[in-house]
């Protein structure tokens, strides 16, 4: 009996570790790759930086459509966490109090968009900016209103876990102290409520700049093309390395706003003396705890 | 209406309007495309605003080829890949997200990052990295050829299509998975052992009715973007052999002039994430009867 569950214990690290090697040696390599001398993607031509920076017309530091790209990209993604984190923030304070049939129906409306398909929602919308709305361009226009819809509910999702945590015993405490219901919102509730806007804003940035279906439903051409884009429409033909590099730097930028979305909360956390820190950030960032 | 409760309508507001407008209007615009007529000389899809005069020519059309035409084939193929990959997925994400709630000990925190890592790497990138590894020049076909294997993996394999839905889905099932995982009062399991109960006993009677609930919302969390995926399709494949139900949305609404039929595909598949949802509520709501038992 127990050699039987010594031996399971021992067959989980070795899938555990073959796991991780499986899900991040490929995207190592391709890292590795952006620094190839050679104009192959597959090749080993030795070590230069000619992707990045070294050659004058293709690397991704003078390659006009890709930084046109990585402005884009970043463009959207901040216009859309501006927009979107205020108006998640409200949305979600207002219908957690919210009582009633209109209660049920606005978090019905919050919940929905989390479990569509991107390609609906992103197939929908261009039918509706091209036959309905048609004031709306598509582009960037487009893709900012198209991205906010989508991301409105993560936002939601994220406050209602820290109102839920709060509770409503702070809010009373300053209501009895003669506090008007907005006071109680401005001065108690919404200091309380940084960390979640800080994990918003770090969640949204990083989803809008990833995102793929959306942004290319809603694109219009080249002009509005983002770094997700420009990555799909060259990955099949036969782009230099220069492509590694690009998706390496989206990586990059992800991965820092993520960091400092991290770092920022745990901070947070640790000088308002909150209990979880590190791991609790984490959490707040990858939306464990739904 | 009180005061208080005009507060917090008005906070709601901007953000449910928002929400109406770009998504309720736009789904009853699809229905509208897909209900609607054709312009008789440009060939182009005209919405038919009034559901009173809607016209369901169209969507039997579609209806008729997928119970007996070619695009029966394409919504077979849709639910064995995604199954398929579902099954794989569960095989490898179950072990790592259990192993991770129960013996990870010290590593954890690494172990936790590293499995985080690739949920934030973009989906893009870890199929580019790939299409370099896969094309016939890249390293996996030239470690694949020391063994005699000759294959092209890039044109119209279904193996690497399912293979490259698993590899992109399953950091998205791990994550929750895990979280159900670490949440679970595993004293019961103890209890159980404790009772006599060997250890597999113990796991089919009390772990897995005690992580049905999470497990099944880690599943639809992830069923229903690879229903819906036509990019994974297009980047490994590009071969009509494997086509998707995607790969016939993205067609027709932004590649062809026959939006309509896009707009009916849209209805279609939603009404079949729709049954999968309905059967996803119906299974949890009876577990949580159970629990009140």
């Amino acid at each position: 009996m127990t050699s039987v569950s010594t031996r399971r214990f021992k067959a989980l690290p070795v899938l555990i570790w073959g796991y991780i090697t499986w899900s991040l040696v490929p995207v190592i390599i391709a890292v590795i790759y952006s620094f190839n001398d050679g104009r192959s993607r597959t090749v080993w031509k030795g070590f230069s930086f000619r992707w990045w920076f070294g050659d004058a017309y293709a690397s991704v530091f003078h390659d006009d459509s890709m930084r046109n790209a990585i402005v884009n990209s970043l463009v959207l993604a901040v216009t859309t966490m501006l927009i979107v984190t205020p108006l998640g923030l409200a949305l979600a304070i207002g219908a957690h109090r919210m009582r009633g049939r209109s209660a049920s129906a606005v978090k019905g409306m919050t919940s929905i968009p989390l479990i569509t398909p991107e390609i609906v929602v992103g197939a929908a919308l261009l039918l509706t900016f091209t036959r309905l709305f048609s004031g709306i361009p598509l582009g960037y226009p487009a893709q900012l209103l198209g991205n906010v819809t989508f991301s409105i509910s993560a936002v939601v999702v994220i406050v209602r876990a820290r109102l839920v945590s709060i509770g409503s015993s702070f809010e009373e405490a300053a209501r009895d102290l003669g506090a008007s219901r907005l006071q109680a919102l401005r001065y108690v509730l919404m200091p309380m409520l940084w960390p979640s806007v800080m994990a918003s804003f770090a969640v949204v940035f990083a989803t809008v700049i990833d995102d793929f279906v959306i942004t290319s439903f809603l694109s219009a051409g080249v002009g509005s093309e983002t770094v997700p884009l420009r990555i799909y429409s060259s990955i099949r033909g036969g782009a230099t390395p220069a492509l590694n590099a690009l998706a390496t730097l989206l990586v990059l930028i992800t991965f820092a706003a993520l960091t400092i979305g991290v770092f920022g909360l745990s901070i947070w956390r640790k000088r308002h003396g909150e209990q979880g820190g590190f791991k609790a950030a984490l959490s707040d960032l990858t939306r464990m705890g739904e | 209406m009180n005061k208080a409760a005009r507060l917090w309508a008005a906070l709601a507001a901007p953000g449910a309007f928002w929400l109406l407008f770009f998504f309720a209007v736009p789904f009853y615009a699809v229905a509208c495309v897909a209900f609607g007529s054709i312009d008789p000389i440009f060939r182009d899809a005209i919405p038919q605003w009034n559901p009173l005069n809607w016209s369901f020519g169209e969507f039997n059309a579609v209806f008729s080829s997928v119970t007996s035409g070619p695009l029966r084939g394409v919504f077979i193929r849709t639910i064995v890949y995604v199954v398929s990959a579902m099954i794989i997925s569960f095989a490898i994400g179950f072990p790592v997200a259990y192993y991770l709630a129960r013996h990870a000990g010290k590593r954890r925190m690494l172990l936790l990052l590293l499995i985080i890592a690739p949920f934030w790497v973009n989906y893009l990138m870890r199929m580019l990295a790939w299409v370099n590894l896969l094309s016939p020049s890249g390293l996996f076909s030239r470690f694949a050829n020391i063994f005699g294997v000759q294959y092209n993996w890039l044109d119209g394999s279904p193996i690497t299509v399912i293979l490259g839905l698993v590899y992109g889905y399953v950091p998205f099932l791990i994550l929750p998975l895990y979280a159900t995982l670490e949440r679970l009062d595993w004293r019961l399991v103890e209890a159980a052992r404790d009772l006599g109960a060997t250890s597999r006993q113990a796991f089919r009677v009390v772990t897995v009715p005690m992580s049905k609930a999470g497990v099944a919302a880690a599943a639809i969390l992830i069923a229903l973007p690879m229903f819906g995926d036509y990019y994974t399709n297009d980047l490994l494949s590009r071969s009509p052999s494997t086509e998707m139900l995607g790969n016939q949305i993205d067609y027709y609404i932004n590649n062809s002039s026959q939006p309509q039929r896009g707009a009916v595909l849209v209805i279609m598949l939603s009404t079949l994430l729709l049954v999968a949802l309905s059967w996803y509520l119906r299974s949890t709501s009876r577990v949580g009867k159970e629990r009140v038992r």
